[in-house]
Protein backbone atom coordinates (compact mmCIF):
# COMPACT_ATOMS: atom_id res chain seq x y z
CA UNK A 1 0.00 0.00 0.00
CA UNK A 2 0.78 3.80 -0.31
CA UNK A 3 0.40 7.32 1.33
CA UNK A 4 1.89 10.28 1.90
CA UNK A 5 2.94 9.50 5.57
CA UNK A 6 3.49 6.84 7.96
CA UNK A 7 3.11 7.42 11.68
CA UNK A 8 4.74 4.86 13.95
CA UNK A 9 3.08 4.63 17.52
CA UNK A 10 -0.70 5.57 18.41
CA UNK A 11 0.17 7.41 21.65
CA UNK A 12 -0.66 11.34 21.78
CA UNK A 13 2.27 12.34 20.00
CA UNK A 14 1.54 10.41 17.42
CA UNK A 15 -2.38 10.43 16.78
CA UNK A 16 -1.37 14.68 17.18
CA UNK A 17 0.62 14.35 14.41
CA UNK A 18 -1.17 12.06 12.18
CA UNK A 19 -4.50 14.10 13.08
CA UNK A 20 -2.62 17.40 12.17
CA UNK A 21 -1.11 15.33 8.79
CA UNK A 22 -4.57 14.44 7.84
CA UNK A 23 -6.58 17.57 8.37
CA UNK A 24 -3.79 19.35 6.22
CA UNK A 25 -4.96 16.67 3.48
CA UNK A 26 -2.09 14.33 3.45
CA UNK A 27 -2.91 10.80 2.99
CA UNK A 28 -1.65 9.69 6.45
CA UNK A 29 -1.35 5.82 8.30
CA UNK A 30 -0.71 5.40 11.91
CA UNK A 31 0.37 2.32 13.27
CA UNK A 32 0.12 1.19 16.60
CA UNK A 33 2.28 -2.45 17.40
CA UNK A 34 -0.22 -2.77 20.19
CA UNK A 35 -4.09 -4.94 19.62
CA UNK A 36 -5.84 -1.60 21.65
CA UNK A 37 -4.63 1.92 21.45
CA UNK A 38 -4.14 3.49 25.52
CA UNK A 39 -3.42 0.21 26.97
CA UNK A 40 -1.52 -0.60 29.04
CA UNK A 41 -0.80 2.15 30.36
CA UNK A 42 2.76 3.76 31.38
CA UNK A 43 2.21 6.96 32.93
CA UNK A 44 0.77 8.73 36.05
CA UNK A 45 -1.62 10.96 34.27
CA UNK A 46 -1.31 14.20 35.43
CA UNK A 47 -1.31 17.50 32.70
CA UNK A 48 -1.62 21.05 33.27
CA UNK A 49 -5.18 22.26 32.04
CA UNK A 50 -4.28 25.08 30.79
CA UNK A 51 -1.96 24.28 28.25
CA UNK A 52 -4.54 20.73 27.17
CA UNK A 53 -7.36 23.08 26.75
CA UNK A 54 -4.88 25.32 24.19
CA UNK A 55 -4.43 21.74 21.73
CA UNK A 56 -7.46 20.04 21.90
CA UNK A 57 -11.16 20.14 22.93
CA UNK A 58 -11.48 17.61 25.93
CA UNK A 59 -14.61 15.48 26.11
CA UNK A 60 -15.35 14.89 30.06
CA UNK A 61 -14.73 11.25 29.74
CA UNK A 62 -11.12 11.80 29.24
CA UNK A 63 -10.87 13.17 33.00
CA UNK A 64 -10.39 11.74 35.78
CA UNK A 65 -10.33 14.26 37.77
CA UNK A 66 -8.80 18.00 38.22
CA UNK A 67 -6.87 19.17 41.48
CA UNK A 68 -6.43 22.55 42.67
CA UNK A 69 -2.65 22.26 43.34
CA UNK A 70 0.34 20.35 44.63
CA UNK A 71 1.88 19.29 48.11
CA UNK A 72 5.68 18.63 48.08
CA UNK A 73 7.11 17.09 50.72
CA UNK A 74 10.37 16.90 52.06
CA UNK A 75 12.08 13.65 53.72
CA UNK A 76 12.01 15.16 57.06
CA UNK A 77 7.91 15.22 56.52
CA UNK A 78 7.72 19.23 56.27
CA UNK A 79 5.22 20.08 53.12
CA UNK A 80 4.73 23.14 51.11
CA UNK A 81 1.64 23.94 48.70
CA UNK A 82 1.43 25.62 45.21
CA UNK A 83 -1.51 26.31 43.67
CA UNK A 84 -2.65 24.80 40.68
CA UNK A 85 -1.84 27.14 37.68
CA UNK A 86 1.41 27.87 38.92
CA UNK A 87 3.24 25.14 39.89
CA UNK A 88 4.83 24.33 36.40
CA UNK A 89 2.74 22.63 33.90
CA UNK A 90 2.19 18.75 35.43
CA UNK A 91 -0.60 19.53 37.75
CA UNK A 92 -4.44 20.17 36.58
CA UNK A 93 -6.34 17.41 35.46
CA UNK A 94 -5.35 13.66 35.97
CA UNK A 95 -6.08 12.07 33.12
CA UNK A 96 -7.56 8.65 32.35
CA UNK A 97 -5.22 7.94 29.37
CA UNK A 98 -6.86 4.33 28.69
CA UNK A 99 -9.87 6.56 27.02
CA UNK A 100 -7.54 9.84 26.52
CA UNK A 101 -4.86 8.47 23.68
CA UNK A 102 -8.04 6.27 22.14
CA UNK A 103 -10.02 9.09 21.91
CA UNK A 104 -7.22 11.48 20.09
CA UNK A 105 -6.87 8.06 17.94
CA UNK A 106 -10.53 8.56 17.18
CA UNK A 107 -9.85 12.41 16.38
CA UNK A 108 -6.80 11.50 13.99
CA UNK A 109 -9.42 9.23 12.09
CA UNK A 110 -11.90 11.57 12.11
CA UNK A 111 -9.45 13.79 9.88
CA UNK A 112 -8.91 11.20 7.69
CA UNK A 113 -6.19 8.86 9.24
CA UNK A 114 -6.35 5.49 8.43
CA UNK A 115 -4.84 3.41 11.61
CA UNK A 116 -3.90 0.03 11.85
CA UNK A 117 -3.74 -1.62 15.38
CA UNK A 118 -1.32 -4.82 16.14
CA UNK A 119 0.67 -3.58 13.38
CA UNK A 120 4.39 -3.16 14.21
CA UNK A 121 6.88 -1.42 12.31
CA UNK A 122 10.42 -3.83 11.73
CA UNK A 123 12.17 -0.99 9.66
CA UNK A 124 12.09 1.83 7.33
CA UNK A 125 12.20 0.67 3.41
CA UNK A 126 15.12 2.19 1.80
CA UNK A 127 15.55 2.96 -2.36
CA UNK A 128 18.94 4.29 -3.01
CA UNK A 129 19.64 5.37 0.55
CA UNK A 130 16.34 7.22 0.49
CA UNK A 131 13.70 6.35 3.30
CA UNK A 132 10.82 5.08 1.14
CA UNK A 133 8.17 3.65 3.63
CA UNK A 134 8.03 1.29 6.34
CA UNK A 135 8.21 -2.46 6.43
CA UNK A 136 5.78 -4.31 8.96
CA UNK A 137 3.72 -6.96 10.56
CA UNK A 138 0.23 -6.74 10.56
CA UNK A 139 -1.52 -9.25 12.52
CA UNK A 140 1.21 -11.67 11.46
CA UNK A 141 1.74 -11.14 7.93
CA UNK A 142 4.01 -8.83 6.68
CA UNK A 143 3.09 -5.70 5.34
CA UNK A 144 4.89 -2.76 3.12
CA UNK A 145 3.92 0.82 3.00
CA UNK A 146 5.30 2.87 0.62
CA UNK A 147 5.67 6.58 1.73
CA UNK A 148 8.08 9.60 1.68
CA UNK A 149 8.13 9.96 5.24
CA UNK A 150 8.05 8.47 8.44
CA UNK A 151 7.11 10.03 11.85
CA UNK A 152 8.37 8.38 14.83
CA UNK A 153 5.91 8.37 17.38
CA UNK A 154 7.16 5.07 19.05
CA UNK A 155 7.67 6.01 22.30
CA UNK A 156 10.83 5.16 24.83
CA UNK A 157 11.75 2.41 23.22
CA UNK A 158 11.99 3.68 20.05
CA UNK A 159 13.26 2.10 16.66
CA UNK A 160 12.80 4.43 13.98
CA UNK A 161 15.18 6.95 15.40
CA UNK A 162 17.75 3.97 15.36
CA UNK A 163 16.95 2.74 12.24
CA UNK A 164 17.38 6.25 10.70
CA UNK A 165 20.61 6.53 11.97
CA UNK A 166 20.04 8.83 15.14
CA UNK A 167 21.09 7.58 18.70
CA UNK A 168 18.45 7.54 20.57
CA UNK A 169 19.58 4.99 23.42
CA UNK A 170 19.23 5.98 26.72
CA UNK A 171 22.35 6.39 29.08
CA UNK A 172 21.05 4.90 32.74
CA UNK A 173 21.82 8.68 34.25
CA UNK A 174 18.60 9.40 31.35
CA UNK A 175 16.24 7.35 32.44
CA UNK A 176 14.06 7.19 35.55
CA UNK A 177 12.56 3.92 36.56
CA UNK A 178 8.72 3.65 37.69
CA UNK A 179 6.62 1.81 39.45
CA UNK A 180 2.90 2.88 39.99
CA UNK A 181 0.15 1.48 41.81
CA UNK A 182 -3.97 2.87 41.11
CA UNK A 183 -4.51 2.85 45.14
CA UNK A 184 -7.75 3.12 46.54
CA UNK A 185 -7.13 4.40 50.29
CA UNK A 186 -9.40 6.88 52.78
CA UNK A 187 -6.02 8.72 53.10
CA UNK A 188 -5.92 10.26 49.44
CA UNK A 189 -5.58 13.64 49.02
CA UNK A 190 -8.68 14.19 46.21
CA UNK A 191 -8.34 17.86 45.75
CA UNK A 192 -4.18 17.47 45.69
CA UNK A 193 -0.95 16.34 43.80
CA UNK A 194 1.79 15.68 46.42
CA UNK A 195 5.04 14.81 45.45
CA UNK A 196 7.38 12.95 48.22
CA UNK A 197 11.52 13.71 47.89
CA UNK A 198 14.32 11.55 49.46
CA UNK A 199 17.00 9.59 48.66
CA UNK A 200 15.55 6.97 50.44
CA UNK A 201 12.45 7.36 48.88
CA UNK A 202 13.10 7.49 45.27
CA UNK A 203 16.95 8.33 44.71
CA UNK A 204 17.13 10.83 42.64
CA UNK A 205 13.71 10.87 41.93
CA UNK A 206 10.56 11.52 43.49
CA UNK A 207 6.91 9.56 44.49
CA UNK A 208 3.77 11.07 43.76
CA UNK A 209 -0.15 10.58 44.48
CA UNK A 210 -2.20 11.86 41.65
CA UNK A 211 -5.86 11.62 42.76
CA UNK A 212 -8.45 9.59 39.87
CA UNK A 213 -11.10 10.79 42.21
CA UNK A 214 -13.07 9.30 45.17
CA UNK A 215 -10.09 8.54 47.49
CA UNK A 216 -8.40 6.48 44.14
CA UNK A 217 -4.88 7.84 43.50
CA UNK A 218 -1.77 6.95 40.71
CA UNK A 219 0.25 6.48 43.87
CA UNK A 220 3.93 5.38 41.93
CA UNK A 221 7.78 6.61 42.26
CA UNK A 222 10.34 6.57 39.64
CA UNK A 223 14.16 6.87 40.42
CA UNK A 224 17.24 7.48 38.08
CA UNK A 225 18.37 4.47 35.80
CA UNK A 226 21.90 4.65 37.44
CA UNK A 227 20.91 4.38 40.95
CA UNK A 228 18.41 1.39 40.07
CA UNK A 229 19.07 -2.31 40.03
CA UNK A 230 16.62 -5.02 39.13
CA UNK A 231 13.53 -4.94 40.19
CA UNK A 232 14.12 -1.81 42.58
CA UNK A 233 11.43 0.33 41.63
CA UNK A 234 8.38 -1.85 42.79
CA UNK A 235 10.28 -2.93 46.48
CA UNK A 236 10.99 0.69 46.56
CA UNK A 237 7.00 2.26 46.15
CA UNK A 238 6.12 -0.98 48.05
CA UNK A 239 8.19 0.52 50.98
CA UNK A 240 6.70 3.54 50.48
CA UNK A 241 3.01 2.02 50.84
CA UNK A 242 3.58 0.17 53.86
CA UNK A 243 4.87 3.74 55.39
CA UNK A 244 2.23 6.57 53.53
CA UNK A 245 -0.11 4.81 52.44
CA UNK A 246 -0.56 0.92 54.84
CA UNK A 247 -4.20 0.23 54.05
CA UNK A 248 -4.09 1.03 50.45
CA UNK A 249 -5.56 -1.36 48.10
CA UNK A 250 -3.84 -1.60 44.93
CA UNK A 251 -6.08 -2.40 42.11
CA UNK A 252 -3.72 -2.00 38.84
CA UNK A 253 -0.09 -2.09 38.10
CA UNK A 254 1.92 0.22 35.65
CA UNK A 255 5.65 0.20 35.14
CA UNK A 256 7.76 2.17 32.80
CA UNK A 257 11.30 4.19 31.60
CA UNK A 258 10.59 7.64 31.60
CA UNK A 259 13.80 9.76 28.83
CA UNK A 260 14.96 12.70 31.01
CA UNK A 261 18.35 13.07 29.11
CA UNK A 262 17.46 16.68 28.01
CA UNK A 263 16.93 17.74 24.15
CA UNK A 264 18.28 15.12 21.69
CA UNK A 265 20.68 16.42 19.45
CA UNK A 266 18.95 16.16 16.49
CA UNK A 267 15.03 14.74 15.74
CA UNK A 268 15.09 14.41 12.50
CA UNK A 269 16.73 12.82 9.71
CA UNK A 270 16.00 12.32 5.54
CA UNK A 271 12.90 11.35 5.66
CA UNK A 272 11.94 11.00 9.42
CA UNK A 273 10.99 13.13 12.21
CA UNK A 274 10.99 11.82 16.28
CA UNK A 275 8.02 13.06 18.11
CA UNK A 276 7.52 12.77 22.10
CA UNK A 277 9.34 9.79 24.13
CA UNK A 278 11.04 8.67 20.73
CA UNK A 279 12.74 12.38 20.83
CA UNK A 280 13.19 12.07 24.78
CA UNK A 281 10.93 15.45 24.93
CA UNK A 282 9.77 14.72 28.09
CA UNK A 283 10.25 17.49 30.95
CA UNK A 284 13.45 16.09 32.54
CA UNK A 285 12.40 17.48 36.26
CA UNK A 286 8.72 16.10 36.31
CA UNK A 287 9.04 13.57 33.88
CA UNK A 288 6.14 14.74 31.89
CA UNK A 289 5.58 14.00 28.59
CA UNK A 290 1.88 13.74 27.37
CA UNK A 291 1.53 18.22 26.37
CA UNK A 292 5.18 17.71 25.38
CA UNK A 293 4.37 15.06 22.62
CA UNK A 294 1.53 16.49 21.65
CA UNK A 295 2.75 19.69 20.82
CA UNK A 296 5.81 18.07 19.03
CA UNK A 297 3.20 15.84 17.19
CA UNK A 298 1.46 19.04 15.81
CA UNK A 299 3.93 20.64 14.65
CA UNK A 300 5.07 17.34 12.97
CA UNK A 301 2.11 17.13 11.42
CA UNK A 302 2.26 20.69 10.00
CA UNK A 303 5.57 20.17 8.76
CA UNK A 304 4.95 17.17 7.35
CA UNK A 305 2.25 18.49 5.43
CA UNK A 306 4.46 21.45 4.15
CA UNK A 307 7.43 19.49 3.32
CA UNK A 308 5.47 16.37 0.97
CA UNK A 309 3.58 19.56 -0.92
CA UNK A 310 6.96 21.13 -1.23
CA UNK A 311 7.88 17.64 -2.46
CA UNK A 312 11.02 18.04 -0.41
CA UNK A 313 11.46 15.33 3.23
CA UNK A 314 15.33 15.47 3.13
CA UNK A 315 16.77 16.71 6.61
CA UNK A 316 16.61 20.54 4.88
CA UNK A 317 13.09 20.16 4.01
CA UNK A 318 12.38 19.26 7.86
CA UNK A 319 14.55 21.63 9.26
CA UNK A 320 11.04 23.80 10.32
CA UNK A 321 10.01 21.09 12.98
CA UNK A 322 13.23 20.74 14.41
CA UNK A 323 13.81 24.75 14.95
CA UNK A 324 10.12 25.27 16.28
CA UNK A 325 9.88 22.54 18.77
CA UNK A 326 13.46 23.74 19.95
CA UNK A 327 11.94 27.32 20.51
CA UNK A 328 8.58 25.84 21.69
CA UNK A 329 9.04 23.11 24.10
CA UNK A 330 12.39 22.79 23.64
CA UNK A 331 13.86 25.27 26.05
CA UNK A 332 11.99 24.54 28.95
CA UNK A 333 12.99 20.64 28.47
CA UNK A 334 16.83 22.23 28.11
CA UNK A 335 16.45 24.19 31.45
CA UNK A 336 14.64 21.63 33.08
CA UNK A 337 17.59 19.53 32.15
CA UNK A 338 19.91 22.09 33.73
CA UNK A 339 17.52 21.89 36.69
CA UNK A 340 17.61 18.35 36.95
CA UNK A 341 21.39 17.31 36.63
CA UNK A 342 21.58 19.76 39.81
CA UNK A 343 18.23 18.49 41.87
CA UNK A 344 19.80 14.56 41.50
CA UNK A 345 22.88 15.13 43.55
CA UNK A 346 21.13 16.78 46.44
CA UNK A 347 21.22 14.79 50.31
CA UNK A 348 18.07 14.47 52.28
CA UNK A 349 19.45 17.38 54.54
CA UNK A 350 19.85 20.13 51.27
CA UNK A 351 15.85 19.19 50.23
CA UNK A 352 15.29 19.43 53.97
CA UNK A 353 16.76 22.98 54.29
CA UNK A 354 15.56 23.95 50.77
CA UNK A 355 11.65 23.25 51.69
CA UNK A 356 12.42 23.72 55.10
CA UNK A 357 13.48 27.60 54.16
CA UNK A 358 9.76 27.98 52.49
CA UNK A 359 7.64 27.65 55.45
CA UNK A 360 7.49 31.41 56.12
CA UNK A 361 7.14 32.69 52.43
CA UNK A 362 3.50 32.80 50.74
CA UNK A 363 4.30 30.22 47.34
CA UNK A 364 0.88 29.56 46.72
CA UNK A 365 0.63 32.24 43.66
CA UNK A 366 4.09 31.41 42.88
CA UNK A 367 5.33 29.80 39.34
CA UNK A 368 8.15 27.83 39.50
CA UNK A 369 10.62 30.69 38.44
CA UNK A 370 9.59 33.12 40.86
CA UNK A 371 9.60 29.65 43.84
CA UNK A 372 13.12 29.14 42.14
CA UNK A 373 14.35 32.93 42.65
CA UNK A 374 12.89 33.30 46.74
CA UNK A 375 14.69 29.29 47.45
CA UNK A 376 18.29 31.15 45.87
CA UNK A 377 17.95 34.18 48.02
CA UNK A 378 16.78 32.06 51.06
CA UNK A 379 19.97 29.39 50.07
CA UNK A 380 22.15 31.30 48.36
CA UNK A 381 25.57 29.11 49.42
CA UNK A 382 23.63 25.61 48.16
CA UNK A 383 21.91 27.53 44.69
CA UNK A 384 25.35 29.15 43.47
CA UNK A 385 26.07 27.11 40.96
CA UNK A 386 22.08 27.46 39.67
CA UNK A 387 22.76 31.03 39.74
CA UNK A 388 22.63 31.69 36.12
CA UNK A 389 19.46 29.43 35.49
CA UNK A 390 17.49 31.61 38.29
CA UNK A 391 18.45 34.57 37.77
CA UNK B 1 23.00 -15.25 28.53
CA UNK B 2 19.94 -12.78 29.00
CA UNK B 3 17.03 -14.88 30.71
CA UNK B 4 13.81 -13.02 30.62
CA UNK B 5 11.43 -13.81 33.44
CA UNK B 6 8.01 -13.84 31.46
CA UNK B 7 5.81 -14.15 34.80
CA UNK B 8 6.97 -10.67 36.23
CA UNK B 9 7.35 -8.81 32.76
CA UNK B 10 5.09 -5.79 32.61
CA UNK B 11 6.27 -4.84 28.81
CA UNK B 12 6.84 -1.84 29.77
CA UNK B 13 9.90 -0.93 27.12
CA UNK B 14 12.59 0.78 29.49
CA UNK B 15 14.63 -2.16 28.62
CA UNK B 16 14.51 -1.35 25.11
CA UNK B 17 15.05 2.03 25.71
CA UNK B 18 18.54 1.63 27.12
CA UNK B 19 19.88 -1.38 25.17
CA UNK B 20 23.16 -0.23 23.46
CA UNK B 21 22.94 -2.59 20.68
CA UNK B 22 19.44 -2.43 19.76
CA UNK B 23 18.96 -6.42 20.72
CA UNK B 24 15.62 -6.14 22.74
CA UNK B 25 12.32 -5.81 20.86
CA UNK B 26 9.15 -5.25 22.45
CA UNK B 27 6.12 -7.01 20.83
CA UNK B 28 3.13 -6.20 22.86
CA UNK B 29 3.63 -8.55 25.58
CA UNK B 30 6.32 -10.28 24.57
CA UNK B 31 10.23 -9.22 24.70
CA UNK B 32 12.21 -10.82 22.50
CA UNK B 33 16.14 -10.99 22.83
CA UNK B 34 18.16 -11.06 19.70
CA UNK B 35 21.48 -12.55 18.93
CA UNK B 36 22.75 -8.79 19.39
CA UNK B 37 22.91 -9.04 22.85
CA UNK B 38 26.44 -8.47 24.50
CA UNK B 39 25.16 -9.40 27.60
CA UNK B 40 26.07 -5.87 29.26
CA UNK B 41 23.29 -6.13 32.13
CA UNK B 42 22.29 -2.39 31.73
CA UNK B 43 18.65 -4.01 31.11
CA UNK B 44 18.39 -5.77 33.84
CA UNK B 45 19.44 -2.60 35.70
CA UNK B 46 16.81 -0.65 34.86
CA UNK B 47 14.13 -3.02 34.89
CA UNK B 48 11.69 -1.93 37.45
CA UNK B 49 10.26 -5.32 38.31
CA UNK B 50 13.26 -7.16 37.96
CA UNK B 51 11.91 -9.40 35.11
CA UNK B 52 15.89 -9.64 33.04
CA UNK B 53 18.86 -11.38 34.79
CA UNK B 54 22.29 -12.06 32.68
CA UNK B 55 22.82 -15.47 33.73
CA UNK B 56 26.26 -16.94 33.33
Amino acid sequence: MKCDLVVVGGGPGGSMAAKTAAAAGLDVVMLEKRQEIGDPVRCAEGVSKRSLCKMVKLEPEWISSEVKGARLYAPDGKSIVMSEDKSGGEVGYVLERKVFDRGLAMLAAQAGARIMVKTRALSLLKKDGSICGVSAMRIGEPLQIEAPLVIGADGVESKVGRWAGIDTTLKLDDIESCAQFLVQDASIDDDYTEFFLGNSIAPSGYAWSFPKGEKLANIGLGMQGSRSKPGEAVRLLRQFMKSRFPNGRVVEMVVGGDPCSGPIDSAIADGVMLVGDAAHQTDPLTGGGILNAMQAGAIAGEVAAKAISEGDVSRKGLQEYETRWRADIGKTIARSFQLKEFFVKLTDKDINQLIGSLAKEDISKMDLGAMLRILFRLNPKLLWSLKSLII
Amino acid sequence: MLTVNRYKCCYCGACVGVCPTCALELVETWLEVSAECKECGLCAKICPVGALEVRA
